[in-house]
């Protein structure tokens, strides 16, 4: 499909039916890697400003995992958008979420949709929660150069592991260590605050319905704390974004429900803005 | 110093098109034939690891007949293309044409310049919001590509059951009146005219469903492929959601597909 230098008719190139990787961030950084983050060359010099995403939580309940995150992005004090989405469906059975810088961050979780979706179709089976988690690490490995720019991308990974039929949770740094987390998680600016909540409202053995509602009270606090976490937005029917992940596949909370949860918390909230109960 | 025999280019392009029918005649046939709600595969293949048949993107597959290592490079190859287009550009930008005219040239280019041409044929197929979108090209070894209207035979004796198949089929069949259609075509179309039966656990079927959102490829397994091939009590249709058992996720088995409350250790399909 590409021009030739050995001049032969027009076909497709040798990267195209080498045997042997199923994996697409391989194929890409052999054939075209400009198309890949790591792939490109970085000017040197001062750090740029970018849009940044900030917190996400994720918690087990019992039969799952949930994963949530606020809607905010924000560019120093100015708040670069109001109704961003950061958590992703990675594939049927996993989700990720993402904090930093937001354009590398979705190219990062675009790439990986793809690198997923890629070893389904070339291997016919799904990858183990295990070899899904390490795939994100290695590309989170692979910004390191843009992260010591500034460019920084942290992800949290929560899946169903179809093996031990459980949620897991996968936390990251940003030089690409992976580590399973127990119970519940939280990135970002707002991550502080949020952890502080879900350690008093967390318990093992929760139903799934009263999860959410924790997720999305997580992300009231890391909110009512953190200037670059968007709280629930009333005027705008802006709501968090809720991932649930259980045997049955990865799915999104409707609005709908997350608007009575919303509802029900700043309730709750009024006259007793810490949530004392 | 000897001088090679003079050749004439006719007899070498007729030499090595015969050498390719021949081994693609030798196989088992593939038949691709559309029915009411999207496109079907039906290849005879009792092997549940190595595929004829394959999903290339949300609304394209694939399925051949001839040398297995010759066609499934070329599958590979069409998954790599595909996902590096739709990702450099978007998903709505991955078209069959483009696929099948990529697939002529490479085939097209083996013909004529290796030492061997590949003993293969090979369908590529889109599945449209309506039938009359529905693409399906077919692909030979010297790199002819041929736009298909409605079914296509590949392998084995495929002319007569080319003529079968074209006799019987009309557009706007069910999925199991289209299914029931290809096995008996199959089954008629033995080595040496007799007829034979062929079980379900002897198939390899898939659809591209043009009701599913996204991914439309799923293979077709177990006791839903049993019903929908049975010609007492015989189902129609598949179902248009996905089973509530962890599995692959674009396998259809009817296995608890009336529930998603199946116990904690149900296995799921053996894929």
């Amino acid at each position: 499909m590409t021009a030739d230098p050995t001049g032969r008719a027009r076909r497709l190139d040798d990267a195209f039916l080498v045997a042997g990787s199923s994996s697409f961030t391989d194929f890409v950084s052999a054939y075209r890697p400009e198309l890949l983050p790591s792939g490109r060359p970085l000017p040197s010099g001062a750090s740029l400003e970018a849009p940044h995403g900030t917190t996400i939580v994720s918690l087990l309940f019992d039969g799952g995992v949930i994963m949530a995150g606020d809607r905010r992005a924000t560019m120093g004090n100015v708040i670069a958008n109001r109704d961003m989405e950061k958590v992703f469906a990675a594939d049927s059975y996993s989700v990720v979420g993402i904090a930093g810088t937001a354009g590398v961050a979705i190219e990062l979780v675009r790439l990986y949709q793809v690198e997923l979706e890629h070893y389904e179709k070339i291997e016919g089976a799904i990858m183990s929660l295990e070899g899904k988690a390490n795939r994100l690490a290695s590309m989170i490995r692979g910004n390191l150069a843009l992260a010591m720019q500034g460019l920084t991308v942290v992800p949290t990974y929560a899946g169903f592991d179809l093996e031990t039929d459980a949620g897991r949770i996968y936390s990251y740094d940003v030089t690409g260590g992976c580590y399973i987390e127990g119970g519940h998680h939280s990135t970002g600016s707002g991550s502080v605050f949020a952890r502080g909540s879900l350690k008093k409202l967390w318990r093992p053995g929760l139903a799934e319905e009263a999860a959410v509602g924790i997720a999305v009270e997580a992300l009231y606090d890391a909110a009512d704390d953190d200037s670059a976490t968007g709280g629930p937005d009333l005027g705008r029917q802006i709501w968090p974004t809720v991932a649930v992940v259980d045997r049955m596949g990865s799915r999104f909370v409707s609005q709908p429900d997350l608007e009575a949860h919303v509802q029900r918390i700043v309730a709750a909230r009024r006259d007793n803005p810490g949530g004392a109960r | 110093m000897s001088m090679p025999f003079y050749v004439p280019p006719e007899q070498v392009m007729k030499d090595r098109a015969d050498f390719a029918r021949k081994g693609i005649a030798r196989g088992r046939s593939v038949i691709v034939l559309g029915y009411d709600k999207g496109i079907a595969f039906v290849a005879e293949n009792p092997s549940r690891a190595l595929h004829k048949v394959s999903e290339i993107y949300d609304r394209i597959a694939f399925g051949a007949v001839g040398r297995y290592n010759e066609f499934e490079s070329l599958r590979v190859a069409g998954i790599r293309y595909a996902d590096l287009r739709g990702y450099s550009y978007d998903r709505t930008d991955v078209t069959a044409r483009a696929l099948a005219n990529t697939y002529a040239q490479t085939l097209g280019a083996v013909f004529t310049q290796e030492s061997k041409p590949f003993e293969i044929e090979i369908v590529v197929a889109e599945v449209g919001l309506t039938p009359e979108e529905d693409q399906i090209f077919r692909l030979t070894y010297d790199g002819s590509v041929a736009d298909e209207q409605g079914f296509v035979v590949m392998g084995g004796a495929s002319e007569k059951a080319e003529e079968r198949l074209g006799a019987a089929w009309r557009p706007g069949l069910s999925l199991g009146e289209s299914l029931r259609l290809a096995v008996d075509v199959l089954a008629a179309s033995g080595d040496n005219g007799e007829r034979r039966e062929i079980g379900a656990s002897q198939l390899e079927v898939a659809v591209l469903d043009r009701e599913r959102p996204r991914r439309t490829f799923r293979r077709i397994v177990g006791p839903l492929l049993t019903s929908l091939l049975s010609h007492v009590n015989p189902t129609s249709d598949a179902p248009s959601t996905d089973e509530g058992h962890p599995g692959h996720p674009e396998v259809l088995s009817g296995d608890s597909a009336d529930d998603g409350t199946s116990s904690p250790s149900d296995p799921g399909p053996a894929v």
